[in-house]
């Protein structure tokens, strides 16, 4: 009987794709929400050093960051291999520092001030001299909360003894 | 005449515009938030420089060279001891609860030694670097005492509070999460304070000092 005729051919029928654009629009949703544009452009290498007592640093934008390390290769033969200091996007000096809190200060809610942290992130291999130069400055400018940026992970790992 | 539709708009390629947009943000994406360990700088304050008598045996010296070898003095001894053994030391010198009469330690479960710390608020430790020593292990040596203190305050938070089944660094997470309500971070603060008191954080930075 033709109506139980077999349909001619037996192939499957081709996947319909319509949907393919709405599941990767979703995807571009949750990548699109949960981005934070990277601020600075680093010039310095940056690995900081673990450790496993840390607090989260919550809102982004009450946080100042001051970046340290040996310079990365490509500026290695203008800036040399000495451990430096970045703010922004380019190389500082240590007295540099207070004019760019006042800065960061100026660019805040005037009732934020306070809260503000900065966050030192310096790379492990620095040596102390310098961080302990920024913490001075930090301090005659009364920036007192501040935050060593780290790595979660166990901190005697990485120590050569 | 007969009506005509609207010819339909080819949406095969939207597909591929989004995928293009979706690789751009999955590239600059920085999900992971920071964190670290917190800490506050002494004010720079030339006015109250009155020298403080502390006695000997109530501070944890640590002093690192330029070669990042620790040295600790405590208690009238001077010893070189690694990071890693680190943690205990400081938790038996904040532990001790040497402190007779009026500064007896009823919490203290140390040894009681008369020669190391008298109690938790008279306990300081403190800390000396070169110039030349390395930042890692200086963290480390942050992290090992800020875990000895952790240590002693889960204890005590544990024990003061026993029905909130949580440690102090938990409580402290509880409370700072921006999905605790408001109420139960009243709640929080008034132990996470009153623990604060009962074992303070005095750790002192002297500055770092040139070596030749």
């Amino acid at each position: 009987m033709s109506k139980f005729k077999k349909k001619n051919g037996g192939e499957l029928p081709a996947i319909s794709t319509a949907s393919l654009p709405d599941i990767v629009f979703m995807l571009l949703f949750f990548f699109m929400v949960a981005t934070v544009m990277r601020q600075n452009t680093l010039m310095i290498d940056n690995k900081l050093p673990a450790a496993d007592q840390v607090e989260k640093l919550d809102k982004k934008d009450l946080v100042m960051y001051i970046y340290a390390g040996k310079p990365s290769q490509r500026f290695e033969s203008q800036y040399g291999t000495e451990s430096r200091i970045q703010l922004n996007d380019k190389f500082a000096d240590v007295s540099e520092i207070a004019a760019f809190i006042a800065s960061e200060r100026a660019s805040k809610r005037e009732e934020l001030v306070p809260f503000l942290t900065t966050a030192l992130k310096v790379d492990s291999k620095s040596n102390m001299g310098l961080v302990s130069d920024i913490k001075q400055e930090l301090r005659k400018v009364n920036a007192l909360k501040i935050n060593y940026t780290t790595r979660k992970g166990d901190a005697l790992a990485g120590l050569k003894k | 005449m007969a009506k005509r539709s609207a010819p339909e708009v080819n949406a095969g390629s939207m597909a591929d515009i989004a995928f293009l947009l979706l690789i751009f943000f999955l590239v600059t994406t920085t999900i992971e938030t920071d964190s670290g360990l917190s800490r506050k700088l002494p004010p720079l304050d030339d006015s109250q420089q009155q020298d403080v008598i502390i006695k000997e045996k109530n501070i944890f010296q640590l002093q690192v060279n330029k070669n990042n070898d620790l040295l600790l003095k405590t208690g009238g001894e001077e010893k070189v001891i690694e990071i890693k053994d680190l943690r205990k030391a400081a938790v038996d010198f904040l532990d001790n609860g040497g402190g007779t009469g009026a500064d007896a330690c009823k919490n203290c479960q140390g040894r009681r030694s008369p020669k190391s710390s008298d109690n938790f608020d008279k306990a300081i430790v403190s800390l000396q670097n070169d110039r030349g020593a390395q930042y890692d292990v200086y963290i480390a040596i942050q992290n090992e005492i800020l875990a000895a203190y952790n240590q002693i305050r889960n204890r005590e938070f544990r024990k003061a509070y026993p029905n909130l089944d949580m440690s102090f660094v938990e409580a402290d997470k509880k409370y700072s999460d921006p999905r605790t309500s408001s109420s139960e971070k009243e709640k929080l603060k008034e132990k996470l304070e009153a623990i604060k008191i009962l074992v303070p954080q005095k750790f002192s930075e002297a500055e770092p000092k040139k070596s030749n």
